[in-house]
């Protein structure tokens, strides 16, 4: 970049104006805009308006998944059974929208209660028992499932009620209602992270736990809250899934976490927490969308866009780390 | 009355007991010394002070009431801070963060939706405080970790002293400091007893420690082993004193080359 050996200092003062005052790194933006400009020149498609609904309502699970991960990864903690906890709301969901037949309202608040329960014993574990978050959220994707597989007996539940395929299918304005809701929800975790006392207090928790607790924040307390509302969004993005494809599946949001956690750390995540953004983990959701349909756009199998994932999970902490001890040598 | 008192404070972690039945009082504007061999529980003392560590025995009383059952955040609100020798700071967040971190002044948001945290109001005052200090930071958005060791403590202090304590405990503040930087640091100390405030000084720098304080408290094997005034003692009676008898003169001599 011409302007970059022109300038050196500019570039850097532009980085950190952006970190200090929106969150987010800027390269992450500059990483979508390429992104995006090849997949535009690979496939003429791409750059159509449905495509671009098409990449926002794809975006639209795993960006609310991807909030949750923002919460508890800020925070210092890790949530690997996002992807369970969703498949597992979904089910909950459609099992009391058809199996038990009540009124969908009710549906809609299993999904998010089923979210928030698995969640919630994530938190009690995390903080009473004393087990390392990564080994209780893994139990957990495994109970999630098991029990996702147990309520609707390995098969997936048709038959939903219309008012819930509309959350899933609707399109008020020619907007996809999932992509609304997304956009909603993360309008209000944005405000929740960055101008509240709860979202201060979950950075500074996963900045360090100590100054926390020094300061008087309630520190198991907020590790509660905060694993909940992990589960609870889990809980959304299961709702969103089953009213999109029109049924309670058990597999659905498999891997889910992978891309999830993904997102969150291209966002500006610090994978060890005391940094995040909701507005940084949108721009990492939407590099993980357009990735994933520009490479369906050019016909790439399914299972080399798993390994495209993997990979640039791993090359985004790299780079994250590569800049943190570049920045404490200065 | 005592601003705050403790007595027979016993606190244990599995099979080790570090205190047994510490007595301890504090006036406001008194500056107390803490002092003790490693190990003594000078810090764990604190910390039962400050509600991070529960006592498993004992009273504690600040301002004539109990605080025994008080969280950290509550026992903050009466007026109890504590430096930490860690300092105890979130260093990836801001100098007005780290200040007010779980004190966060909120305003309704277009004047309706409530809780949002008011930023302007905290770099303004934080600013405030910092220069009321005396100090000098790069910038107060930055996050605190990119400052220097004294910058840190500046920015420690400062949270301490924002929200007008009554009593200051302070775990070696001096430590990590330069000698210009350590001078400032026992003037504020002389500058809170002025204001009436309380402070209670954890330090191995003995020389510090005679200099500023109205007593100085030995803690030994988990007891308040002796309560000297500092006007009527000298470095050898307190090394001894820490170090229990024995050959003290040698323990003395090195202290005062120190």
């Amino acid at each position: 970049m011409a302007s970059e050996t022109a300038q050196p200092g500019f570039w850097a003062r532009v980085q950190r104006a952006s970190v200090e005052r929106l969150h987010i790194r800027l390269e992450s933006l500059l990483v979508l805009v390429a992104l995006s400009a090849v997949m535009a020149v690979l496939s003429p498609y791409f750059l159509s308006l449905s495509n671009f609904l098409n990449i926002l309502l794809a975006t639209s699970t795993i960006g609310v998944l991807a909030i949750a991960a923002t919460f508890v990864i800020g925070s210092g903690g890790l949530d690997l059974s996002l992807g369970s906890v969703m498949g597992l709301s979904g089910v909950a969901g459609a099992f009391v929208a058809v199996n038990l037949g009540w009124p969908w309202p009710l549906a809609i608040c299993a999904c998010i209660i089923a979210g928030g329960i698995a969640g919630y014993i994530n938190g009690q574990l995390v903080t009473r028992a004393f087990v390392p978050a990564f080994i209780v959220t893994l139990g957990m994707l495994g109970l999630a499932r098991g029990l996702a597989l147990v309520i609707s007996q390995g098969r997936a539940i048709y038959g939903l009620p219309a008012e819930i395929v509309y959350i899933g299918q609707g399109r008020p304005f020619g907007i996809p209602m999932p992509v609304i809701l997304l956009v909603l929800t993360a309008i209000v975790a944005h405000c929740l992270l960055a101008y509240t006392r709860f979202g201060r207090h979950t950075l500074a928790l996963g900045d360090s736990e100590g100054a926390a607790r020094a300061a008087g924040i309630r520190v198991e307390h907020h590790r509660r809250i905060i694993y909940t509302l992990s589960g609870a969004l889990a809980g959304l993005a299961g709702l969103l899934f089953t009213a999109r494809v029109n049924a309670g599946d058990p597999t659905a949001g498999i891997n889910y976490e992978l891309t999830a956690i993904t997102a969150a750390i291209i966002g500006g995540t610090n994978l060890f927490g005391g940094r995040a953004s909701i507005l940084g983990t949108m721009i990492g959701a939407l590099i993980m969308g357009v990735l994933q349909n520009g490479l369906t756009l050019l016909a790439v199998q399914s299972y080399y866009q798993q390994m495209a994932i993997g990979a640039v999970l791993i090359l985004a902490v790299f780079i994250d780390q590569y800049q943190v001890r570049k920045e404490s040598r200065v | 009355m005592s601003l705050l008192s403790l007595q027979g404070i016993r606190k244990s972690f599995g099979a080790v007991d570090v205190l047994h039945g510490v007595d301890l009082k504090v006036d406001a504007g008194e500056v107390v010394g803490l002092v003790g061999d490693n190990g003594a529980g000078k810090s764990t003392l604190m910390k039962t002070i400050t509600g991070i560590y529960r006592a498993d025995s004992g009273s504690i009383h600040f301002d004539g009431k109990d605080i025994l059952p008080l969280d950290p955040g509550q026992r903050r609100r009466l007026g109890i801070e504590m430096i930490y020798q860690d300092l105890s700071l979130a260093k990836q967040q801001d100098v007005a963060a780290n200040i007010f971190l779980g004190r966060e002044p909120v305003k309704k948001l277009f004047g309706v939706i409530p809780g949002f945290v008011d930023k302007a109001e905290m770099d303004r005052q934080a600013a405030k405080m910092i220069e009321r200090l005396g100090a000098h930071l790069p910038s107060i958005n930055r996050s605190v970790g990119s400052f220097s060791g004294g910058q840190q403590q500046t920015v420690a202090i400062a949270r301490a002293l924002t929200f007008n304590p009554k009593l200051v405990i302070m775990d070696e503040p001096t430590a990590a400091l330069a000698v210009r930087e350590v001078q400032s640091v026992l003037d504020l100390i002389r500058r809170l007893k002025s204001e009436g405030i309380a402070v209670i000084l954890i330090s191995h720098r003995l020389n510090d420690v005679l200099s500023v304080t109205d007593r100085i408290v030995v803690l030994r094997h988990g007891r308040a082993d002796a309560d000297l005034v500092t006007a009527n003692t000298n470095m050898t009676e307190v090394v001894s004193r820490i170090v229990g008898g024995g050959d003290i003169g040698a323990a003395a001599a090195h202290e005062q080359r120190g």
